[in-house]
């Protein structure tokens, strides 16, 4: 063949030139590598179940309890404090009941599609702000106001709007009083998950002391 | 055969199907271009359409109609060299058309509920009938199950054809990267309180997809390119696609730690994403010198100009967008101050297009030199000025683009992440600041300068050839 002449040494490539030793690479590089993925993957999974020993990420009734954010030198990031009993709208929860909210709020914040807007976790789109420490944002005012803020922004957020100076107003998503709250629960959740500091340097609004029991 | 004649009877069956799936692909292309103007605006005028078409589902009608024009670009270029590769028919003729027309009114319903529904209650049933509200992989559990079928029957055919003709290393490696792509989608297809969890498993399905298979798919597909538009040598081709899947997975399939920095998994993934992500650009600078070197091995001398712009055109934009702009925000110490912001789709878009836009473009210009009679695609061609125009338009509306959001990502990371604290506050601080303003409509200007080049693009495959008599250049020597 004319194209081969051309190409091919006459003696065939050197051995890290060749086929078959490219071949074997990238079998057992994949190979290798997923099957480090796999073992990560289940590590992982055991740490970051709702509850785990780990503490990565909180019980679901952790959202009767008050949450901070706060530097934590030894892992030199800022992590959530789970403070004292502070149970959302006065209502302390079962873990299954705390579970069940959430679980709706979740539901309601995937169908309604606020991911394309918002980012969770840094992840979504740019258009609105993270929602990773909603709960705890300082633009609510204090502790007391909270909950009665955010139920009235989310039922009518237009006439609600808070655009800060811009004029991007959040669309009137039309939830029911049930979805506001489980909506509220899932933030308040999603606020005393561990991230690894993100996002850092972030002010949280006044609330009361996040010391537990005994110490108090 | 006639140079210059549109001739779809001499194609064969596989590559009449391929042209459906291309011409699908365009659609949608135009589509997101659309969806993705109207998003542009109403940063800039946010009262735009309020209350009937919102960001939100302007955003996700854009996202997703690339995601699946990609697939489709992928979908008609493995048909299309199927039966040339294997030497055989393609196997299953009419579930092959059957799939087709099943997918692409599947991905109509699905369109058309975004649009008309676009959003439900808090419960199962919208996630199974309208959106399933996940970036990216918002389309109702309906139809996932539809697409893993038809992926199913899709690899049915393709597998199939292989087996019933010869192997090679190229369809080798596209058979199991295949099964790799449809096997990671099934990891999107589940519902958990857990947001961790969630986010844990929908990266597999993003990342694994698009900066590891869906990698190695059109490393696959421009092996195949180069062998038709440069006569290199199969062997060549051949082993350089093994050092890419070596590297790319070596890379790549770790690399997804990236993803697990901040989203409530251990903190080891803070090295560990570190460490392969910033590997993550050495296949794809491997895939740059492979290029140069094929090029310039056989002095440019090739029988289709248009395809092998548009395949230096991928050489080059996916090293810059996939990696030059990932590598920019990977690391965990940059990343914890970027993630999340305008500069996040800085290098969505550039990585999107370098990597994958560029790379189907350049195979149907290959599908249309047959289609029109293999006719001259080289030097002197009659109204070459359009290829050229419309890809010098398209990329410079998204360098363009990519730029001015970088500029606000950065400006985002500066004020609302690293001074701010990620407040609301600081948010908004972030988004009215000039820089940020000015960017976004630098973004929207740049925007129109690509759609007009995809309208140029959309008339040049149509005309590409015509009235052309000579045949396609012969690359003999």
């Amino acid at each position: 063949m004319a194209e081969a002449n051309q190409d091919e040494d006459p003696r065939g490539p050197e051995w890290w030139a060749s086929e078959d030793f490219w071949r074997k690479c990238a079998i057992f590089v994949t190979a290798g590598m997923a099957f480090v993925l796999v073992v990560l993957t289940y590590h992982t999974h055991t740490v970051i179940l709702a509850g785990a020993e780990a503490g990565r990420v909180p019980a679901y009734s952790v959202i009767n309890h008050r949450i901070g954010y706060a530097f934590d030198d030894d892992r030199n990031m800022m992590v959530p404090v789970i403070g004292p009993l502070a149970p959302l709208f006065g209502e302390e929860l079962t873990e299954d009941e705390a579970r069940a909210l959430v679980d709706h709020g979740k539901l309601t914040v995937q169908g309604r599609n606020c991911m394309n807007c918002h980012t969770l976790l840094g992840n979504g789109a740019y258009y609105a702000p993270d929602l990773t420490k909603a709960w705890l944002d300082p633009g609510w005012g204090n502790e007391e106001a909270r909950e009665l803020l955010m139920t009235l922004f989310l039922k009518d957020p237009v006439a609600n709007a808070r655009t800060y100076g811009t004029n991007r107003r959040m669309p009137n998503q039309e939830l029911t009083d049930e979805e506001v709250r489980a909506v509220i629960a899932y933030l308040k959740w999603m606020s005393a998950i561990d991230t690894n500091g993100f996002p850092s340097g972030f002010t949280v609004l006044p609330q009361g002391s996040l010391s537990t029991g005994s110490e108090s | 055969m006639t140079a210059g004649r549109v001739d779809y009877a001499s194609l064969s069956a596989g590559q009449r199907l391929a042209v459906k799936y291309f011409v699908v692909a365009m659609a949608l292309f135009l589509a997101q271009m659309l969806f993705g103007l109207l998003a542009a605006w109403q940063f800039l005028d946010p009262d735009f359409l309020f209350g009937i078409v919102d960001f939100n589902v302007n955003r996700m009608v854009h996202i997703n109609a690339m995601v699946v024009w990609l697939l489709y670009g992928f979908i008609g270029s493995i048909f299309w060299l199927v039966e040339d590769e294997s030497g055989v028919p393609l196997v299953g003729q009419r579930i092959a058309n059957l799939t087709f027309w099943v997918l692409t009114v599947a991905v109509t319903v699905v369109v058309v509920v975004y649009l008309v529904v676009q959003s439900g209650p808090g419960d199962k049933w919208t996630l199974w009938f309208i959106n399933e509200g996940r970036e990216y992989i918002e389309a109702p559990r309906w139809a996932d199950i539809g697409i893993v079928l038809c992926m199913a029957a899709i690899f049915y055919n393709v597998a199939g054809t292989f087996v019933a003709g010869k192997w090679s290393g190229i369809s080798g490696v596209l058979v199991l990267d295949l099964i790799a792509l449809a096997g990671l989608y099934l990891a999107g297809m589940f519902y958990t309180t857990n947001l961790p969890l969630d986010q844990y498993w929908w990266w597999w399905v993003i990342h694994l997809w698009v900066e590891a298979t869906w990698e190695v798919l059109v490393g696959c597909i421009m092996a195949w390119g180069l062998m038709k538009t440069l006569a290199t040598p199969r062997r060549i081709v051949t082993t350089w696609l093994y050092i890419e899947v070596a590297l790319m997975f070596g890379s790549g399939i770790l690399g997804l730690g990236h993803h697990y920095f901040w989203i409530g998994t251990p903190e080891y993934w803070l090295g560990v994403g570190g460490f392969f992500s910033a590997l993550e650009p050495v296949p794809l600078v491997a895939m740059v010198v492979h290029s140069v070197y094929d090029a310039g091995r056989h002095s440019f001398r090739s029988n289709n100009h248009p395809a092998l712009a548009w395949l230096i055109a991928h050489a080059f934009g996916n090293f810059l967008g996939a990696g030059v702009w990932g590598f920019m925000q990977t690391l965990p110490q940059i990343n914890l101050y970027t993630h999340g912001t305008q500069w996040s789709s800085s290098h969505g878009h550039l990585a999107f297009f370098g990597a994958y836009v560029t790379i189907i473009v350049a195979f149907i210009y290959i599908a249309l030199q047959k289609l029109r009679g293999d006719v001259w695609m080289s030097a002197d061609l009659r109204g070459g000025w359009r290829w050229k125009w419309s890809l010098g338009l398209l990329h410079v509306g998204m360098v363009g683009m990519s730029i001015a959001l970088l500029i606000a990502g950065y400006e985002q990371s500066f004020v609302e992440r690293a001074v701010g604290g990620s407040t609301w506050q600081a948010y908004f601080d972030g988004q009215t600041q000039p820089w940020f303003v000015e960017a976004m409509w630098w973004r929207m200007g740049f925007g129109v300068v690509m759609t007009g080049g995809l309208v140029l693009l959309l008339v040049d495959l149509l005309r590409i050839g015509a009235g052309e008599t000579r045949s396609s250049k012969s690359l003999a020597r």
